[in-house]
């Protein structure tokens, strides 16, 4: 990703202001959700799919696969969360670069959930 | 007047703590608008923002987790082998009729899923407003990350609550000890 680059700027119409923001956590974060609703569709689709799997994330029997599959998607959200944030905490990230990331990641967690493409991409 | 155990549960889980949530949405919006649209002397507080998206994210936390781990096993129950009457198994019932099927097929099997990109996103909504505040009015991507983690917390609890109110009009999720909370007489 575009870390060392320059501070974060912005330049106002009014008055051709540039502020220096460190970007580092906030780019930790909206990476990191991004990845925990991309891994959230991943789990969902790889346990409907792979009947083994479905046994693998149903961590509580009552609420069956969804329980793992919700908790591999909040594991694997704090820790990339944590992960990015010790490693660029003190970074400038280029914050536009991460929101089209994150965005992307987001939309392909809502496909990746989303039952009829779930259907599509195993053929039903 | 009475209401059975699980009615209540999926009551606190849909209308009390997610229908709080949705209404949160407009002053969170509106809010943030105000933090990052308005010029520094008359912003609004970004602590108080702040408490209110981390508010919001807690509510959405305690309505998934109880929708996943308290209404959703009531939900997906399995009626004994030669059950007739399908009225407490919610999941069986959606899928006996084709006319109702989608319902669980697409609107369960989504909103089980799509439900859990709230909490998310407010979680980090309220993290960004937290960590840098009044900082949301200098950095147009900051500002936008902020944005679209809201609008993407309210599409998505947006999606989920109303499957799930659908959801409960075709097979509410009933059963368990009745809670009586009126006494009437009758006429």
């Amino acid at each position: 990703m575009a870390a060392g680059v320059s501070a974060a700027r912005r330049t106002d119409a009014e008055g051709e202001q540039a502020v220096r923001v460190a970007t580092g956590p906030a780019a930790a974060t909206i990476l990191a959700a991004g990845i925990g609703v991309f891994a959230l569709g991943l789990c969902a689709i790889l346990g409907d799919a792979i009947s083994p799997l479905a046994r693998v994330f149903t961590w509580w029997r009552p609420t069956g696969p969804l329980s793992g599959v919700t908790g591999y998607a909040v594991a694997i959200w704090l820790l990339s969360w944590w992960v990015l944030r010790r490693r660029w905490s003190s970074r400038q990230i280029e914050l536009r670069t991460i929101n089209i990331v994150a965005a992307a990641l987001f939309v392909l967690g809502l496909l990746l959930s989303f039952p009829p493409f779930m259907d599509l991409l195993q053929g039903k | 007047m009475e209401i059975t155990f699980r009615d209540a549960m999926t009551v606190l889980h849909g209308m009390l703590f997610g229908g709080a949530l949705l209404l949160a949405f407009s002053g969170a919006a509106s809010s943030l608008r105000q933090l990052t649209d308005s010029p520094s002397s008359g912003a609004p507080n970004a602590h108080a923002l702040t408490i209110y998206l981390r508010v919001m994210a807690a509510l959405a936390w305690i309505t998934v987790l109880l929708g996943a781990y308290v209404v959703y096993p009531w939900y997906r129950g399995v009626p004994p082998v030669g059950t007739h009457d399908l009225a407490g198994y919610p999941q069986h019932l959606l899928l006996a009729n084709p006319m109702t099927a989608g319902w669980h097929e697409l609107g369960m099997e989504w909103k089980e899923h799509i439900a859990w990109f709230a909490p998310i996103s407010l979680t980090a909504a309220a993290a960004l407003v937290g960590r840098y505040g009044a900082q949301l009015r200098e950095v147009r991507a900051l500002r936008q990350a902020a944005w679209g983690l809201l609008v993407a917390g309210f599409a998505c609890a947006v999606i989920a609550g109303g499957f799930g109110a659908m959801l409960n009009k075709y097979a509410p999720v009933r059963g368990g000890g009745e809670v009586v909370l009126v006494h009437a007489h009758a006429r």
